[in-house]
């Protein structure tokens, strides 16, 4: 049973802000989803795990051969919502009664 | 001459643009005015490119100096999810909604190389999250065969673009489905490649490990030409394969079927002309047998699980700060949450708080490493069948789709019959394979396209291909 709890921690976590309403949408849809994916832990896998099988693998190369510096610094920066010469300016990151 | 683009394909364009029958800006021309005769009613594109001709006209130059590729001057249509340089991208959120791209995709390079056109970007689910285009910021797409229904999706765009001839092919991408079962509801061709085949660098993530661009055609051989094109192994992605050479196997070829995964939730028109289908392969002399993929009923289970959990992660990224949509508040945290709480949508929220659920501690061996455990089996299965061993099939052979076109707004309420539409396309996203989306008819009463799908062993698109165009009656 997914509580209303439940989900305010997962959208927390999730850094999104959802209304009362989208809670309880949420929590039901979810709650439906998992019941159906549940299928899955009564299949016996013997203990494989997608590593072992993966054909996928890892590819590493040389932290060598940058890129001029500077070169893509416009081209970025002109989609950051607000700048402030070469940065990306934020909100301040604590709250106001750590300020001197 | 008169251009009837409902006849072409990109085989048969290329051919009248090398014999100047005409331009390559006609040809564009005449792909926009079929967009603006229709796309009104269909809203397959989210933005039409006002430089197409520019475009075109720069591809006209190239076929006059006689260095040109078969792709040279054919317009085309891109996902909302695949950057070109400089453009609007959005993956159909708002979270995006003025982002330009700072780069070309790994496939938009290559398109550029030939000098193709590049016509607009298409609708689709945001973040390709969905089965039917619904879920797009921007509003739904409409059937090119009936308007009431929904397009499929995510590549609904794409798809619905082909369709009504606004565009001679498109790129979408195809996680679980997204590229296959759109092109089965508008009755054209549809190719997941081999994962690693196309590069994925430069197309917006959702499900990393299950990610791949596919194009959507007229033809299976222009499938091919666009899969040969986009196949050049890329250092940007590291899961980018190797260059790998197909040899044609000229041997009869049999077909596998898994009938008992046929079993349940198959809409009985599909299943009749799915029947139908296998019979016209017999009867080109294609071997056609009962197979059993003991797992493969536990895909969709295992896609629910793998892919919020890789979509929570690559969606991180979106907040606010470096480029997108910013929410004003008062400090940065106030900012992430504000900012992706207006800028995803629904199901993209579903998806990545449902994502954070089977991540989270109590919950990741029971769901996240139990479900890759599983989705192992389910490659064993293939393995089996695909195997080197007597009874060994060279395809398996599913509908594409459990329904035709199914009514918009049917579905929205309830995501789990939503996500039941992917049933079929999802196991080659959970193993890996090539699988090629074909259609093979229409419903008796609606005219609604049905379709069916093939899957190959990794790195043999060569083998759908070939079924392909035999199944459509095309020239080998």
């Amino acid at each position: 049973m997914i509580s209303s709890e439940d989900i305010e921690k997962l959208a927390a976590l999730s850094r999104i802000e959802v209304s009362d309403e989208e809670k309880g949408k949420l929590g039901s849809d979810i709650e439906s989803i998992l019941g159906y994916v549940s299928e899955i832990q009564d299949v016996v896998t013997g203990g494989i795990t997608q590593a072992e099988k993966s054909p996928v693998h890892n590819v590493m190369r040389e932290d060598e051969s940058p890129h001029e510096s500077g070169i893509y610094t416009e081209i970025l920066l002109a989609e950051a919502p607000a700048r402030e010469g070469n940065f990306v300016r934020v909100k301040k990151i604590l709250p106001s009664n750590y300020d001197d | 001459m008169t251009i009837d683009i409902s006849q072409f394909s990109i085989r048969k364009a290329h051919e009248h643009l090398m014999k100047k029958d005409f331009s390559a800006r006609e040809l564009a021309q005449a792909h926009l005015d079929v967009v603006a005769e229709k796309d009104a009613d269909i809203h397959a594109y989210i933005e039409v490119y006002d430089d197409v001709l520019a475009q075109a006209d720069i591809a006209d130059k190239r076929i006059a100096s006689g260095d040109v590729d078969t792709l040279t001057g054919i317009p085309l249509a891109i996902k909302d999810n695949i950057l070109i340089s400089g453009r609007k991208v959005s993956a159909a959120s708002k979270i995006l909604e003025n982002y330009h791209a700072t780069y070309d995709a790994h496939v938009i390079g290559l398109l550029k190389k030939a000098n193709s056109v590049f016509l607009g970007r298409t609708n689709m689910d945001e973040f390709a999250m969905g089965g039917s285009t619904e879920h797009s910021a921007y509003g739904v797409t409409r059937n090119p065969y009936d308007l009431s229904r929904v397009p499929g999706g995510s590549s609904g765009g794409s798809a619905a673009a082909v369709a009504m001839g606004g565009a001679l092919a498109a790129l979408g991408s195809d996680t679980g489905g997204s590229v296959r079962q759109p092109a089965s509801f508008c009755g054209v061709v549809g190719l997941k490649p081999t994962y690693g085949a196309l590069s994925r660098s430069g197309l917006i993530a959702m499900g990393s490990s299950l990610d791949q661009i596919g194009p959507i055609t007229k033809t299976v051989s222009d499938a091919e030409i666009l899969f040969k094109h986009l196949r050049v192994h890329d250092p940007k992605d590291s899961t980018s394969l190797p260059a790998y050479t197909q040899q044609r196997s000229d041997g009869k070829l049999t077909i596998g079927i898994p009938y008992d995964f046929l079993e349940k939730g198959v809409d009985r028109e599909v299943r009749r002309n799915f029947d139908a289908s296998v019979k016209k392969l017999e009867n080109m002399g294609y071997s056609c047998t009962d197979i059993k993929l003991p797992h493969v009923k536990h895909s969709l289970a295992i896609y629910y699980i793998i892919m919020p959990a890789e979509a929570s992660t690559n969606l991180a990224r979106f907040d606010g700060v470096r480029y997108g949509m910013r929410a004003s508040s008062d400090t940065l945290l106030a900012q992430y949450v504000k900012t992706r709480g207006a800028g995803f949508g629904a199901e993209v929220k579903r998806r990545i708080v449902l994502g954070a659920y089977v991540l989270s501690s109590g919950y990741y061996d029971a769901y996240y490493n139990k479900a890759n455990s599983v989705r192992n089996l389910v490659a064993q299965d293939f393995d089996t069948v695909f195997g080197a061993n007597e009874k060994r099939v060279h395809a398996i052979m599913t509908p594409t789709a459990p329904t035709p076109a199914f009514p918009i707004g049917e579905r929205t309420a309830d995501p789990l019959q939503m996500y039941l539409a992917d049933i079929f396309t999802v196991p080659a996203n959970i193993v890996g394979v090539p699988a090629l989306a074909v259609p093979s008819g229409v419903t008796e009463r609606g005219k609604l396209p049905f379709g069916v799908q093939f899957m190959a062993p990794h790195m043999r698109e060569d083998t759908l291909f070939r079924i392909g165009k035999d199944f459509l009656g095309e020239q080998q």
